[in-house]
């Protein structure tokens, strides 16, 4: 039996104590998987695993708050859900975790930068050495590792950090391999302060503010009681300005920062592919480097800027 | 024309109410000579400063933020400056990544008597923040359309 099947298997015997359980589906195209909420029996049939399960499953647990429900999980969502645990925003005891081991997703980004039109992509293979795609100009050969998602590539993480049901052989971790937001985190960091200032505002003026990056966080559980929102206090104004959208990455980045489990769906998400997760990825190199911690990875953790230490360990108390 | 307009920077400080604030007070009845680029907030307890004031000071074209509480251990509320501690150097770590210089934004403690080691503290952030020179945040995200005209606050430089 396939381990898919096996999962679909369990998810049956588990649906009737739940009310429901969150996976993926074929989306309104072969290329785009949309989130499936099985509560039928029948449900349960739709439910596909594969490279294009691009989604972060974990985001939608924190509206389920107080019911019980399953969740599909990737490595990278399955430390999402960690990480809720751990800040006590749903309770383990809730949520019934299926595992299946990742090899990794695709990034849809770079798919579109090798074919004309995403939207008319009639097949998709992904079973092979390579990914298939066939568009009306005729079949397209992808390589992996020009398609899989910057996550990816240096994913430690591709079996669920803890689960209740797990199908498959877990796969080892690829160690030193290219880590390219790490790249793109020196490059910018080289760049001088109002150079690099310039950068940011040149992004963000594409900036919509459309909050994408913030629905699709499975870290940002304020709701409707969003900083960015309120008028009391008032962080922000409508004004369309650059330094207004700078300002929600910053208050998104530092709300994150020791949260954050960089499962990508902020950049992901964000209609005119702003990339945003560097700041994200930033504060957790700080976070990592001053607290030796990493989010999500351990259920009993509690995260450093949830506690202190009388001295710290590595904060350098600058003399004046 | 003030005297002072072209020569003075743009520095915004946090101060606990309970410790720095008195310090800076301490400072100025002991009338030791501080330079004046400084303007001060007073906040509750170092516990209390979201590093977002900072980062919005910053956007908002300040040239520098200092940030004073008490000594750790020396809390009024036992451990807010414990907390302000982490959350501080988090955010100087992250100032880099956003493209603006971490030396534009320092944190210190100074106790409520220690007004001399007060006149050291803004001297010295004064001197930094000079040698850096005006901050560019201004010109760089006004030169984009939707910026809302300034409503007063500049620096005098400007």
């Amino acid at each position: 039996m396939q381990p898919l099947d096996v999962i679909k298997e369990k998810i049956r015997e588990a649906l009737p104590g739940l009310d429901c359980v969150i996976g993926w589906q074929r989306g309104f195209d072969p290329l785009h998987a949309t989130p499936l909420f099985m509560r039928k029996p029948e449900d349960v049939d739709r439910l596909i695993w594969g490279p294009l399960n691009i989604y972060n499953t974990a985001t939608y647990l924190s509206g389920f708050r107080g019911k019980k429900v399953g969740v599909v999980v990737k490595g990278c969502d399955s430390r999402s859900v960690v990480q809720l645990i751990q800040e006590k925003l749903v309770k383990r005891e809730d949520v019934v975790i299926f595992g299946l081991p990742c090899a990794g997703v695709v990034d849809l980004t770079k798919v579109g930068r090798n074919v004309t039109d995403l939207g008319r992509v009639s097949a998709v293979d992904h079973s092979g050495e390579t990914l298939k795609l066939t568009t009306p100009e005729g079949e397209k050969s992808l390589a992996w590792d020009d398609v899989w998602a910057d996550k990816c590539l240096s994913c430690q993480y591709h079996n669920a950090i803890i689960s209740d049901h797990f199908a498959g052989e877990p796969i080892a971790p690829v160690l030193g391999g290219r880590d390219p937001a790490a790249e793109e985190i020196a490059a910018l960091e080289a760049m001088a302060p109002a150079d690099l200032l310039a950068y940011w505002a040149e992004a963000m003026k594409r900036c919509i503010r459309c909050y994408a990056c913030r629905n699709s966080c499975p870290m940002c559980v304020c709701r409707d009681f969003c900083i960015a929102q309120t008028r009391d206090p008032h962080w922000q104004s409508q004004e369309d300005s650059v330094k207004e959208k700078l300002m929600f990455q910053m208050i998104h980045a530092t709300h994150l920062a020791g949260r954050c489990t960089e499962c990508g769906e902020c950049q992901r998400a964000c209609p005119v592919d702003i990339p945003i997760l560097a700041l994200r990825r930033k504060a957790n190199q700080v976070i990592k480097e001053l607290f030796d911690y990493q989010a999500g990875v351990d259920p009993q953790a509690v995260p450093p800027l949830f506690t202190f230490k009388v001295e710290e360990d590595n904060i350098n108390e600058r003399g004046w | 024309m003030p005297v002072l307009a072209g020569k003075e920077l743009r520095i915004v400080g946090f101060l606990c109410n309970w410790c720095s604030y008195g310090g800076a007070d301490t400072a100025g009845v002991g009338r030791f000579t501080q330079p004046t680029d400084l303007r001060i907030v007073r906040v509750p307890c170092s516990g209390r400063i979201d590093p977002l004031f900072i980062v919005k000071t910053l956007l908002g074209g300040a040239d520098g933020v200092l940030v004073s509480g008490c000594h750790p251990r020396d809390c009024h509320y036992a451990s807010g400056n414990f907390y302000a501690r982490r959350r501080l150097e988090v955010l100087k770590g992250m100032l880099p990544i956003m493209g603006i210089d971490p030396g534009r934004f320092e944190y210190t403690w100074v106790s409520a008597s220690e007004g001399q080691r007060w006149q050291h503290v803004v001297t010295t952030f004064t001197e930094q923040i000079h040698a850096l020179g005006a901050s560019p945040v201004k010109a760089v995200l006004g030169a984009y359309p939707g910026a809302a005209p300034s409503k007063g606050g500049d620096s005098a430089a400007a």
